[in-house]
């Protein structure tokens, strides 16, 4: 079985956001990047089921040098071979999704694992729309994952439970937290990590569908009111700001 | 025309479909447009409702082969009558299914996609869209360059208004079947409760509720103000027995209520990433330093186990949540 993993470099959420000059996107200055969380689920699942029945697990970004540390890492972690097609950092989830798709078209992968959101960008599109690019089945946002003979069966959540999809591989899966724990790089796999190379390839050139044309900052709150006196005054003083202030009732 | 994917349950259109539907009509009004609702399944029975909300033509696909999602199937629906209709603009809910299929309907439409917006305007027939991102501490204004712009509504933002559209009825074909994944059971369906994602009030606790058993107190405040219960990680991951689906953040839902109050949380930024979007925050927090004061925009420095259960008793007194 041949598993491709799709990870994302993305700001760690603790960053502060400064909007760059061109004022449209992320000032990269003071910027600690992290492998998006849920695709830290997607590459465990591949490592699990490569320990599990044995599979080849090619971890793959789009982006640019930096990209690097997310590939080392999914190599630490256990990833046989690492792949970064390049380009300008530049697109939406449509173009990294063709890029993506025009790399994976013919190399006969049976499973496509990638996170359910990109941490930040959060658009949850690029599975679903590589999915449909190379015309597989697909299911999202998925906490449990079972193989069988070309199927799989996946519990993915939903407003107030989860339901059960099944489907034909090969699919693109796009993991939420709870689908596994991901571990941790062992100082053995950090060391093995060092002599696999990290294959660069230029990204197909795609027409993005969508683009950011303005990042702002949020307004700011105006400044909050405390309420005052003893429990039993600040139920009664909240209740009453919130019907006739904020008029929620 | 502007083309929106409704949900139904229940044999009614659902309130975050309703909600896409109405700014469907507000952009068709602004850029003299017409406006479709699609609905898909083994009976789209509470269709006709969507004329209450602008549709001026309801298209329904039904069929056996619809009785449960498919995303290749209701992609393909979906992209095909966008295609039948010559529509310029893909809306729905950024529902669960909203945006499991909307995605997979923009590429094969060889359309941009901008998910869960909470802003959409219209000028010269090119869709702008704002959403918030990086955990909500920034806003994208996003544009499209393709002929066709699909984009995912998040749930409470977008008023539902009533507006009287034509409503003609026209049936689709239902796909023939031999998808590629389709849903074969749901596992748990929410107690009668709305999802946290669509409430119009949530009363959220953290670690400072000390025990899942607690949050009854929080149970009873939701019930006298007609709202739902949420929580934060920390609470999800103290071994209280809570679920993670009532989990607020990054890493749970993110919520847009018209008002969330937020009992014995701190306020990390990641709990923020769920719940800044919401209209108005109320804080009950003994530490005054506690960050959710910051975003507040009324804060009560106490201890929550005295101030919760006299809310609930002030809330029934004044009648809340009766109308
Ligand atoms: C050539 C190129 C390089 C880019 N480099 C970066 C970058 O370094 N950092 C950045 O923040 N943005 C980058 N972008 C922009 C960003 O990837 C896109 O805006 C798009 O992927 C939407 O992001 P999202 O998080 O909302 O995607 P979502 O649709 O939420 O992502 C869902 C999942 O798709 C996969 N995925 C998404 N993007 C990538 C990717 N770039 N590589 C591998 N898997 C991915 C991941 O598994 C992710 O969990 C780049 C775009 C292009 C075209
Ligand atoms: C990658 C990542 C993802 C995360 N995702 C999420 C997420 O989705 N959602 C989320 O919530 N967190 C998330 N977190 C965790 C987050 O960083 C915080 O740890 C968490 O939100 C803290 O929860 P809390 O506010 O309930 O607890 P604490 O920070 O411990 O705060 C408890 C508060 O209760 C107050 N308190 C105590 N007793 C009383 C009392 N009797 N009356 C009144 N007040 C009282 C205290 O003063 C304190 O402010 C994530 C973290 C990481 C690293």
């Amino acid at each position: 079985m041949k598993i491709l993993v799709a990870l994302k470099q993305v700001p760690d959420t603790e960053t502060k956001i400064k909007v760059a000059a061109d004022g449209k996107s992320l000032d990269p200055a003071d910027v600690k990047w992290i492998t998006s969380p849920y695709d830290e689920y997607a590459l465990e699942e591949a490592i699990r089921l490569k320990e599990g029945k044995g599979a080849e697990v090619v971890a793959l970004s789009v982006g640019g040098d930096t990209a690097k540390d997310v590939l080392k890492n999914a190599l630490a972690l256990g990833a046989d071979s690492a792949v970064l097609l390049k380009g300008d950092g530049q697109g939406d989830a449509f173009a990294v999704a063709q890029m993506i798709a025009a790399y994976a078209k013919d190399k006969g992968f049976d499973l496509i694992l990638c996170g359910n959101k990109g941490l930040g960008g959060d658009n949850a599109a690029m599975g679903p729309m590589l999915a449909e690019l190379l015309g597989i089945a697909q299911a999202n946002v998925i906490v449990k994952l079972e193989l069988g003979e070309g199927t799989f069966k996946a519990e993915r959540e939903i407003e107030g439970g989860s339901e059960i999809v099944e489907g034909a591989l090969p699919a693109v899966i796009t993991a939420q937290k709870g689908l596994n724990e991901p571990r941790y790089a062992s100082l053995k796999g950090i060391m093995a990590a060092k002599k696999k190379t990290i294959e660069e390839l230029d990204a197909a050139a795609v027409t993005a569908g969508a683009q950011v044309s303005a990042l702002a900052l949020p307004p700011e709150r105006p400044a909050g009111r405390l309420l005052q006196g003893d429990a039993a005054q600040q139920a009664q003083a909240l209740l009453q700001a919130l019907k006739d202030e904020a008029k929620v009732f | 025309m502007i083309l929106v994917f409704c949900e139904l349950k229940d044999g009614q259109i659902r309130k975050p479909s309703a909600e896409a539907l109405s700014e469907g009509r507000r952009l068709a009004d602004a850029s003299g447009k017409k406006v479709g609702a699609l609905f898909a399944g083994a009976s789209c029975a509470g269709a006709a409702e969507a004329a209450k909300f602008g549709a001026d033509v309801i298209l329904t696909a039904e069929g056996a082969t619809l009785a449960s999602y498919s995303s290749d199937a209701f992609a393909q629906l979906l992209a095909d009558a966008v295609k039948a209709k010559g529509a310029t603009v893909l809306l729905a809910a950024a529902t669960a299914v909203g945006k499991d299929v909307l995605p997979r309907a923009a590429a094969r439409l060889g359309a941009g996609y901008a998910s869960d917006v909470t802003g959409l305007s219209m000028a010269d027939g090119k869709l702008q869209a704002v959403r918030p991102v990086y955990a909500g501490k920034a806003f994208a204004t996003t544009t499209f360059s393709s002929a066709v712009q699909t984009a995912t509504t998040r749930p409470n933002v977008f008023p539902a208004a009533e507006k009287a559209g034509a409503g003609a009825v026209e049936t689709l074909a239902a796909p023939a079947g031999d998808f590629k994944s389709v849903v074969k059971e749901i596992l748990a369906k929410a107690g009668g409760k709305v999802d946290l994602s669509e409430a119009n009030v949530i009363v959220s606790g953290g670690r400072g509720m000390k025990d899942g058993a607690n949050f009854k107190i929080l149970e009873e405040l939701a019930d006298a103000l007609g709202g739902v219960v949420g929580a934060s990680r920390a609470a999800v991951d103290a071994g209280w027995g809570l679920p993670h689906s009532m989990q607020v953040g990054q890493t749970g839902k993110v919520v847009s209520p018209t008002l969330y109050i937020a009992c014995g949380i701190s306020g990390a930024i990641q709990h923020i990433a769920g719940m800044s979007g919401s209209k108005f925050i109320v804080a009950i927090n003994k530490d005054p330093e506690a960050p959710i004061f910051k975003l507040a925009n009324y804060g009560i420095v106490g201890d929550l186990f005295e101030v919760v259960p006299e809310l609930t008793k002030a809330a029934k007194a004044m009648g809340i949540g009766q109308n």
